[in-house]
């Protein structure tokens, strides 16, 4: 047996999985879809001595878009996975950012048990939905038995794989606001296969007024600590959407600037900043480009990848790596 | 329902495997992989990476492939389990998708396959009629050292067709 011996609570109301936080604070976890937490165990990297549960809980299965049009919101609960929130067309509509960066979360088979909130718990800086909720400007509420709070996505992420939450807290949703009308919206990302962790990775929100970029602000996996926003309204605000390609190289060089990548076996440290920068580059083009405004909140550029990745090639010819970076992609489109 | 064997908590749980239900004395930490491998003997399920990566010890949980290397038994209680002999347990009679990996060559030494039927089992009826680059991802979750995946795309689309025909009959 591969994890260390521990013991599991499997709790079935909010109140109950709060009482053993508590009782357990001190060597005690949260068990979730266990996609995380597991390999962990199973690598011995941690001995908790003892596991709740919390997947047969009730009422942490929320999945909701609520709120006047404009100011959407969506709440997915705690025990909701990866893949039920992939799967709402609602979401899709209200926040298509969050439904296309999804699919770059594993496989589907981890995608079925893995949940989106295990995922901002886990805080990892290669995981992609710690940047979404980030950038989005989302949040989570906490529970535990000393009380109730609600914390932005920044002050939940204090370091690598680290957030601020105590032993005894339980995170019971998460809140995406939806993306405001006229923003257009996506992400991408370069990995080694399929489905794993990203080399690097860029999500985007450019939003645009009368044909002119008003607004641009981008957030980074793999090669930040935590998912800082980084907002380059200045550097691109006025200019109309037909003529950014004069104002990319600027774009890239902030975003080349503002992170800071590690190296490993797997892609050095400059590399990963070549490749954010070149994946910043063709995402504004992308998001830039006439034909893709976002229709009343409607998704025109049907899960970003497929719509974009096709035409993509032509206009990046310039960028640079061209071709190459193309072949490589693990691209996932389940 | 928990007892103590000396320092190690174990429970008494109660599985559903392939339709047949079970009652076990298992350690809490123990995963589903090896309660399915060596309290029940379905040693279909194959154990590779234990770390959520290879694919070969998916089994569909409710319908969904899902790894069970990366759940406790314990946590399996209340959902039932299909492993690769649900599927399909004889070599005289095999499923679609197990005739499909034998008319395309989809396997050399085997140690990936049951993964690989239990992830497409579960896809195809999701998406009855793959295209090759569909098929492809469908099966980017699982990895396979031998065969170089190509005759594996091949035989998730056989397995579609095959079912189809099946469907038809
Ligand atoms: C092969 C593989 C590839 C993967 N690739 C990616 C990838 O490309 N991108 C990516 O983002 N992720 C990836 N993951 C991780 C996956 O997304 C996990 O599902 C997710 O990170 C954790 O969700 P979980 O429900 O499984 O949480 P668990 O593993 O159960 O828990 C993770 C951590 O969060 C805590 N926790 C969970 N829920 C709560 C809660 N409600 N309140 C407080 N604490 C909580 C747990 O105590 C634990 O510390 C991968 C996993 C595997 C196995
Ligand atoms: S053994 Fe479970 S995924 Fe490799
Ligand atoms: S057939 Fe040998 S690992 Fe796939």
């Amino acid at each position: 047996m591969k994890p260390p011996p521990l013991r599991i609570h499997r709790p079935t109301s909010i109140d109950q999985t709060l009482d053993l936080l508590s009782e357990h604070s001190v060597s005690g976890k949260v068990l979730a879809g266990g996609q995380s937490l597991v390999p962990v165990l199973n690598m011995r990297l941690a001995a908790p001595s003892d596991l709740i549960d919390i997947t047969g809980v009730s009422g942490l299965d929320e999945l909701t878009v609520s709120g006047p049009e404009g100011q959407q919101e969506i709440a997915v609960g705690a025990t909701v996975t990866h893949r039920q929130v992939e799967r709402s067309v609602d979401i899709a509509r209200a926040n298509p950012l969050l439904a296309e960066a999804l699919r770059f979360v594993a496989h589907p088979a981890v995608r079925n048990r893995g949940t989106t909130v295990g995922s901002l718990a886990h805080a990892d800086p290669n995981g992609e939905m710690p940047m979404i909720l980030a950038l989005t400007g989302g949040s989570v509420d906490v529970r535990s038995r000393r009380g109730i709070r609600t914390l932005s996505a920044e002050e939940l992420n204090v370091g690598p794989l680290e957030t601020c939450l105590e032993s005894d807290e339980l995170i019971t949703r998460a809140i995406f606001p939806a993306l405001p009308a006229g923003s257009r919206a996506g992400f991408d990302e370069l990995a080694r296969r399929s489905g794993d962790y990203g080399l690097a990775g860029v999500g985007m929100i450019v939003d645009v007024e009368d044909e002119t970029v008003t607004g641009l602000r981008c957030g980074f996996i793999s090669v930040t600590d935590i998912p800082e926003v980084l907002d380059l309204g200045e550097v691109v605000s006025g200019t109309q959407i037909d003529e950014v390609a004069g104002v990319v190289s600027r774009v890239v060089d902030a975003v080349r600037d503002f992170i800071d990548p590690g190296g490993d076996i797997h892609a050095t440290a400059d590399y990963r900043r070549h490749l954010a920068g070149v994946i910043a580059s063709r995402l504004f083009r992308r998001l830039c480009r006439t034909d893709n405004a976002r229709i009343q909140g409607a998704q025109v550029h049907t899960a970003g990848n497929d719509a974009g990745n096709g035409t993509d090639t032509g206009a990046d010819a310039g960028s640079g790596t061209g071709k190459g970076i193309e072949n490589d992609t693990g691209r996932r489109r389940a | 329902m928990t007892a103590d064997i000396g320092t190690e908590p174990t429970s008494t749980i109660r599985l559903s495997v392939n339709g047949v239900p079970h009652v076990l004395d298992v350690p809490d930490r123990k995963l589903l992989s090896d309660v399915l491998r060596q309290d029940l003997e379905l040693t279909g399920t194959h154990v590779g990476c234990e770390h959520g990566v290879c694919g070969a010890c998916t089994v569909q949980l409710d319908g969904d492939p899902v790894r069970s290397c990366l759940m406790f038994a314990v946590t399996a209680q209340g959902h039932e389990i299909k492993t690769v002999e649900g599927v399909g347990d004889d070599p005289e009679n095999p499923a679609d998708v197990q005739q499909a990996f034998i008319d395309c060559h989809g396997l050399q030494c085997g140690f990936c396959t049951p993964g690989f039927v239990t992830t497409i089992d579960a896809y195809i009826d999701e998406n009855p009629n793959p295209t090759e680059e569909e098929a492809r991802e469908a099966v980017s979750g699982n990895l396979c050292r031998c065969t170089g995946y190509q005759n594996i795309v091949s035989a998730v689309q056989r397995a579609a067709q095959l079912r189809a025909e099946g469907a038809r009959l």
